[in-house]
């Protein structure tokens, strides 16, 4: 069967004129932000660099990055380039403390990320015969929106269930026929497992396809997911900060992630000195959006560890791929799909217990789901005789710890010096996942 | 009148009591009540013993967390009723009693020693001193 694509001249653009595309295309967004967003210039002044330095893509690498902490100082307003009145969305991170990225859209930038994501269903040979049943969760998380605008888009029959209720899952995947299943993979994994728990083989449903993103998983993984539902699973990737899901997909070789370069140019930096480094090295992932209006982002340090490969792909596209990301470059875990970062978990147990006790975090995976622990050691002034004292503690610690993170962990208490240290330092994070 | 108990912290894995009844018998340390409240993950170990700030220093020496915490020893006849009695005594005066166990303490024949921790020690020594029930002291336990 030839390979579909949803924008053929786009996704297999000869290499000298998608360079020259992403040029014109960087030289007017570098004078967009100059103009309308007072942060950017004022990094750029800082750095010594205006629009008239940059003439093509080969002057990247004289713009200032921008990180995280970027976004955070700019919350909410200071990033954004275009009237707020002319944005007609916003979406936001997973909802970590301290660290939440508001991102807006304008209409054309929705309709550049459903774009994007239509590329995805395609590859993944997604038509507008297909029933694509979004089991991303909706709101401001990326995932539902993404998949269920870039499902429109190609104009499949799209089933917005968002996440969880895993029997209506199923139920619904048998009676409307769903093609396509889109969410992260865990849960796809999990799905899989109840089809089989509620007596069903993958012969009972129609599934062909399966999309999912938004966290770190394996080929084995892979296999057990297209196993259990009898489909090929696809990868995505993407974050809140650039669009969503999309900003790069698997095709039928199921081997690395296809950039959409058009909208998203990648670099892969050294995370230490920031140097660029060349094609196929190892390094931090850093993406610059030179189509999107409302919040377009200058060489943006995603902190997601990975490869670039300008290997010819089988598939005929030409966009640059990505392999999924190895690992990060701080120490944000991402665990059943939601960004974790330790020092959240430390502001928890200020609060709780006013000064920080120390903690271990336990990452594992118990067939395809995510276990998570917190061990703690507990202090003279959290102990009591009581059973009920110490429980309530742990109790109120488990709450608060789900509030800020929005996912369950398992509390431990744990006796004084008994979590390892490290030259003096207890060790934080134990991931015993595997992922790479 | 009251005595102090220790509440030690013991986490639920194989060695913690053996770890703990070491360091008591390092420092020389003679155990008169014992009892054990569990939960799935730890349990709270409270003793009381003949030298309760000793005992703290030998179990923190050894990296526990060790706290003391004022309760009630009751001599009773070791007869069909007496606890009711007792029991009786508290509920009259609206005292709960959260936790109780029975100590290792047998000075005369006869006789029963309880351990009790309630809401309200002044009231409790209050009522269970009017109504005729023979406490032990700090001292008392120590020297025995």
């Amino acid at each position: 069967m030839a390979e579909r694509y949803w924008n053929e001249q786009i996704e297999t653009m000869p290499r000298d004129e998608m360079i020259k595309l992403q040029s014109e295309r960087l030289v007017k967004q570098i004078k967009h932000v100059w103009d309308n967003v007072p942060y950017y210039r004022k990094k750029m002044e800082e750095k010594g660099v205006s629009p008239d330095d940059i003439h093509g893509i080969e002057d990247l690498h004289k713009l200032p990055f921008l990180s995280k902490t970027d976004l955070r100082d700019g919350y909410p307003y200071g990033l954004l380039a275009v009237p707020l009145s002319d944005c007609v969305r916003i979406q936001s991170t997973s909802g970590t403390t301290g660290k939440r990225v508001v991102a807006f859209y304008t209409q054309n930038d929705v309709d550049m990320w459903e774009d994007c994501v239509a590329r995805a269903i395609t590859a993944a040979g997604g038509t507008k015969d297909d029933v694509v049943q979004v089991a991303y969760g909706y709101g401001l998380f990326t995932g539902g929106s993404g998949l269920h605008g870039g499902s429109h888009k190609v104009g499949c029959l799209t089933l917005p269930m968002s996440s969880g209720n895993t029997e209506r899952q199923i139920q619904f995947m048998i009676d409307l026929g769903s093609t396509i299943l889109c969410c992260t993979p865990s849960y796809a994994a999990y799905i899989g497992e109840t089809l089989a728990e509620m007596g069903y083989t993958p012969d009972d449903i129609k599934l062909k396809a399966g999309i999912f993103g938004a966290e770190p998983w394996t080929e084995e993984m892979r296999q057990q997911i297209e196993k259990s539902l009898g489909i090929k699973a696809f990868d995505i990737y993407g974050l809140t900060e650039t669009s969503g899901p999309g900003v790069a997909f698997e095709c039928c070789e199921q081997k690395g992630m296809h950039i959409n370069e058009d909208n998203f140019i990648a670099e892969i930096i050294d995370p230490e000195t920031g140097e660029p480094l060349p094609d196929g090295t190892k390094g931090e992932l850093v993406f610059t959006s030179i189509t999107k209006e409302a919040f377009p982002l200058i060489r943006y340090r995603t902190r997601d560890i990975c490869v670039l490969s300008r290997e010819k792909c089988s598939c005929g596209r030409t966009l640059v791929k990505m392999s999924k990301p190895m690992g990060r470059s701080d120490d944000m875990l991402i665990i059943k799909g939601v960004n974790v970062f330790p020092s959240q978990i430390e502001t928890v147990l200020i609060k709780d217990f006013k000064a920080a006790p120390n903690y271990q975090i336990i990452v594992d995976r118990i067939g395809t789901t995510d276990t998570f622990e917190i061990k703690v050691e507990l202090s003279d002034d959290m102990f009591s005789d009581t059973i009920k004292d110490v429980v309530t503690l742990e109790k109120k610690l488990s709450a608060d710890i789900q509030q800020i993170l929005g996912i369950k962990a398992k509390i431990t208490l744990v006796e004084p010096k008994s979590i390892p240290r490290s030259e003096g330092k207890a060790v934080r994070v134990i991931d015993k996942r595997r992922l790479v | 009148m009251t005595v102090k108990q220790l509440s030690v912290f013991v986490e639920n894995r194989p060695g913690r009591l053996s770890a703990v009844t070491e360091a008591l018998a390092g420092a020389g340390i003679n155990i008169r009540a014992v009892s054990i409240a569990d939960t799935k993950d730890f349990g709270i170990m409270r003793i009381i013993v003949n030298d309760t700030d000793k005992a703290i220093a030998a179990l923190k020496e050894s990296g526990f967390l060790a706290s003391a915490a004022n309760v009630i020893a009751v001599i009773a006849d070791d007869k069909p009723g007496s606890m009711a009695s007792i029991m009786k005594i508290l509920y009259n005066d609206n005292i709960s009693v959260e936790y109780m166990y029975a100590a290792f303490i047998n000075r005369d024949k006869g006789m029963a020693c309880l351990i009790l921790r309630v809401d309200n020690n002044d009231a409790a020594v209050t009522a269970l001193t009017e109504a005729g029930v023979k406490l032990i002291s700090e001292k008392e336990i120590s020297e025995i």
